[in-house]
């Protein structure tokens, strides 16, 4: 715990000062959510019925941007090899890492959020469970991109391959927790959809930094 | 007393044999050096022996000994593994803190001490010239106590001060039990170091002495 937690607040470090990682998924997501007014034209009703998806499918691709290089420097500069050195297992690398991307990345969109949710007309009664749907499903974004992630170490254009392998993962949460908001926003029970939605964290919290490290150490060897 | 020895041990890397029939072993307080042209594998043996990369064949074996609270492997290889962004005194506390949490500071100050860069220890690691990178990379060998130090040519981008301050630490090690294996090209002064030449082991000539 005392390792994870030093890892954790040594990247938290890093990218406060270097600042642009996190910055940019932030950014990205408000631009991209800023954008579809003008796409789509200002009509309430029409946004409305489709903001619960502009909202996440906004979030689910800024988590993607800032996800390529969550190993890739400590692969690079030997950081990795020193980790495993000191004693620190792969699957507390990964565990250190993807915490410290979704602090940076997924509880900033939680935080601006409701502000882009008004902006795009989400209905009132539905906000709540917005949040909600983030809370729980911002994490396993982080978690599934983080086996993407791992998987990519030392591939070139790693990117492309990046969405690839993890957007078809991404259609899961965003189904349940679109069907959450939505419902809300009808007056119906969004429970079910909020309680799949904590179902798959529960799933990917144990699998993957597991998945992740095996990945890692596959790219190593 | 042994602390690593290796059993005929041969090195696969991308499909192609690099050495094979490699023993060797590393008694405390020892040295081994090792030679051989570029690509010869060197590297490669270093990773095999930290446990980084897998034999093809054979086994590498480090004794673990309960009265030494010290980890197994020190490594300091191509990378530096210096965070750009954190100053050279916070990138040794971090190694520091994670060997051992107690006085993590004092023993970095320690450390970038021993290797006369303690001027630079509020520089941030991007403006470190390569050479003070290496010594940087050197300084954790010191901040986290290892049995055994694996070192990859540790004196490139070094000056000659540096050289020596490198093999001071090297002969330090040595007093205190611990052993050494270290690839290099250059000369460096080690008490007691054998040879291991890769070049009797590159793969279709007859190994030594067989």
């Amino acid at each position: 715990m005392r390792v994870l937690w030093r890892l954790i607040r040594r990247d938290l470090t890093l990218v406060f000062r270097s600042g642009t990682d996190a910055g940019a998924a932030l950014a990205f997501f408000v631009v991209t959510v800023t954008l579809f007014p003008f796409g789509i034209g200002p009509e309430p009703e029409i946004l409305g019925r489709v903001a619960a998806g502009l909202i996440w499918v906004s979030a689910l691709l800024a988590t993607l941007l800032s996800m390529e290089r969550l190993f890739q420097a400590d692969y690079e500069d030997g950081t990795l090899d020193q980790l495993l050195l000191a004693g620190v297992s792969a699957e507390a690398i990964a565990m250190a890492k993807i915490a410290a991307h979704w602090l940076v990345t997924g509880l900033p969109l939680l935080i601006v959020a409701p502000v882009m949710a008004a902006l795009i007309q989400l209905p009132a009664g539905a906000y709540g469970v917005m949040i909600a749907s983030l809370a729980l499903g911002t994490p396993v974004l982080s978690l599934i991109g983080g086996i993407g992630a791992a998987l990519i170490l030392g591939a070139r254009r790693g990117g492309a391959l990046l969405a690839l392998l993890v957007l078809p993962l991404f259609v899961p949460p965003l189904i349940f927790a679109v069907g959450a908001i939505d419902a809300a926003a009808l007056g119906l029970s969004p429970r079910p959809s909020l309680l799949f939605l904590a179902g798959l964290l529960a799933a990917a919290l144990p699998f993957a930094p597991v998945a992740a490290a095996a990945a890692i150490r596959q790219v190593l060897d | 007393m042994t602390i690593l020895s290796a059993e005929k041990i041969a090195c696969q890397r991308a499909g192609r044999l690099v050495f094979r029939d490699v023993s060797l072993r590393l008694n405390a307080g020892g040295a081994i050096v090792v030679v051989g042209r570029n690509g010869a594998g060197k590297s490669s043996l270093l990773r095999l022996l930290a446990g980084l990369l897998k034999p093809l064949m054979g086994s590498v074996r480090a004794e673990p000994s309960p009265d030494d609270k010290r980890r197994m492997f020190g490594y300091v290889g191509h990378h530096d593994a210096v965070k750009p962004t954190l100053t050279a005194l916070e990138n040794l506390v971090f190694w520091a803190g994670l060997a051992d949490r107690r006085e993590a500071r004092a023993r970095a100050e320690l450390a970038l001490e021993a290797f006369d860069i303690s001027q630079l220890a509020d520089l941030p690691g991007r403006i470190l010239s390569a050479g003070q990178k290496r010594r940087l990379s050197l300084g954790r060998l010191l901040v986290a106590p290892a049995r055994i130090w694996l070192l990859d040519e540790p004196s490139v981008a070094l000056d000659r001060e540096g050289v020596r301050r490198l093999e001071g630490e090297i002969g330090r090690h040595q007093a205190a039990g611990g052993g050494v294996v270290v690839a290099t090209h250059q000369d460096l002064t080690i008490a007691g170091a054998e040879t291991l030449d890769l070049e009797h082991h590159r793969p279709g000539r007859r190994t030594a002495g067989g």
